[in-house]
């Protein structure tokens, strides 16, 4: 008998645009109707495998399960599991694949989820490789805007604040570059640029960009703005993090200067970047994002199951 | 001059840039291998002025020569059978390059997990780019002539 093939989701473009519109259309139908998925998973078991700690993604996933009915094991740091006492990746996902029906994985070095995929019986979610790939806060940005703005096509985007090292960023351009007649705008200290190799994409398909130091003289014209967290950890110097971690901080002054309708978006946790005085404004989306986040989880966990509903 | 015998059967790796034999018999693991190996180092070239040249005695099967197509795609491949050439091998980009390169990138998973194979794939055949294939890393080519 031939073995079925197990699908994974290491990378936000593993999936077509078709596939995805088929995936949002899902997670469109949980929204609307959470009740019909309620005990859909029942008997199946999702393992969350952290060797990290990340509240928000595993708290998303698990969330995600257990409003399909399922249930959920796993472990929320490394020193927890048995990778303390030295076992690699494949050995843990093989074993897991015995206890439960599909693994969402996340680990501090690039390229751990993939080992596991390779080795893995059941289905493996990349939940976040070290600096490499974070597919499912993509996936909940798509959504996010797909669902507010009614289309993932023909609107202006800001992506401001770190742009160099920023993970999410890199992955939602890429994501983005896939559909038709969007610009980008690219708001940054001259240290935190966006690289070269996004650009260089983004040139080669013909996609209209430009890169800006002040979010004042362009907040007008935009119909997204995505704002990101200097992360402390990028920076091997405390006093360039110093120096740049407030260069940017969204305040009600800045908001007036903005339309109606844009939309502020943010993968979170933020810090300071936006101020708590944006969070009542009906343009400020960030929470919402998280919501659009359990539920496109919850479309991918029933897409990779193979569970039609 | 010089004189090197004929091998009998194995291959002639000419038109090496000058100074990269040394280089390329590690690459292609020769050291690994009990084979008779000649390691010309500046030789006169009309087309390069000077150039390395590699004879290897061994079964034409027997060695993987993917690897010098990353190095320089110009490097000419001779085979040879019963002391004669019998083809020019054309050197093309092979799709994954496994066991002969590390991945460098301390962030990843190959640094931690030893018994990883190192794997590297063609990601941009025009450009001739490799990237590892857990972390995406590319693949640095200077430090294929160190």
């Amino acid at each position: 008998m031939q073995e079925k093939t197990v699908r994974h989701l290491m990378n936000p473009l593993d999936f077509t645009v078709e596939e995805l519109d088929k995936l949002f259309d899902l997670a469109d139908d949980i929204e609307r109707d959470p009740a019909k998925y309620s005990k859909v998973c029942e008997g199946k078991k999702l393992a969350t495998c952290f060797y990290e700690p990340s509240t928000r993604t595993r708290l998303s996933f698990e969330a995600a399960m257990l409003n399909l009915g399922g249930e959920v094991l796993g472990f929320s740091e490394a020193s927890s599991s048995s990778a303390s006492k030295g076992e690699s990746v494949s050995d843990t996902i093989r074993v897991v694949s015995c206890y439960a029906d599909i693994c969402a994985m996340r680990h501090p070095k690039e390229g751990a989820a993939y080992v596991a995929a390779s080795k893995s019986r059941i289905p493996v979610i990349n939940a976040g490789d070290g600096g490499h790939q974070h597919p499912t806060q993509t996936l909940t940005d798509l959504l996010t805007i797909r669902s507010l703005k009614g289309s993932l096509s023909g609107f202006t985007i800001g992506l401001c604040g770190d742009l160099k090292f920023g993970r999410t960023v890199h992955s939602l351009i890429n994501a983005l570059s896939r559909y038709n007649d969007i610009e980008f705008v690219f708001i940054s200290p001259e240290e935190l640029r966006v690289p070269d190799y996004i650009t260089d994409m983004l040139d080669s398909k013909g996609i209209s960009y430009s890169e800006v130091i002040s979010l004042e003289d362009v907040i007008g014209k935009l119909d997204i703005l995505y704002m990101t967290r200097v992360q402390r950890e990028r920076f091997f110097n405390e006093e360039d993090y110093v120096r740049l971690k407030d260069f940017y901080i969204l305040t009600k002054d800045k908001m007036d200067k903005a339309g109606k309708d844009m939309l502020v978006l943010h993968p979170l946790p933020r810090v300071n970047e936006i101020s708590v005085e944006i969070d009542d404004d009906p343009r400020a989306a960030y929470f919402k994002q998280a919501q659009y986040g359990v539920y496109v989880r919850m479309a991918l966990i029933l897409t990779l199951l193979g569970i039609e509903v | 001059m010089l004189n090197v015998g004929k091998i009998e059967e194995g291959f002639v790796l000419d038109h090496i840039k000058a100074g990269q034999s040394l280089s390329i018999y590690h690459h292609l693991q020769l050291d690994k291998l009990d084979h008779t190996v000649a390691i010309i180092k500046n030789a006169k070239s009309e087309k390069m002025g000077k150039k390395d040249i590699l004879k290897v005695e061994c079964d034409i099967e027997e060695l993987n020569l993917d690897v010098l197509a990353v190095i320089d795609k110009n490097i000419t491949v001779n085979v040879i059978k019963d002391g004669e050439i019998v083809d020019k091998k054309e050197l093309t980009l092979p799709k994954e390059i496994k066991h002969i390169f590390k991945c460098k990138n301390p962030r990843c998973i190959t640094s931690i997990e030893q018994e990883l194979p190192h794997i590297f794939f063609l990601a941009d055949e025009d450009e001739g780019v490799y990237r590892c294939r857990y972390c995406e890393e590319k693949f640095d080519k200077r430090r294929l002539v160190q």
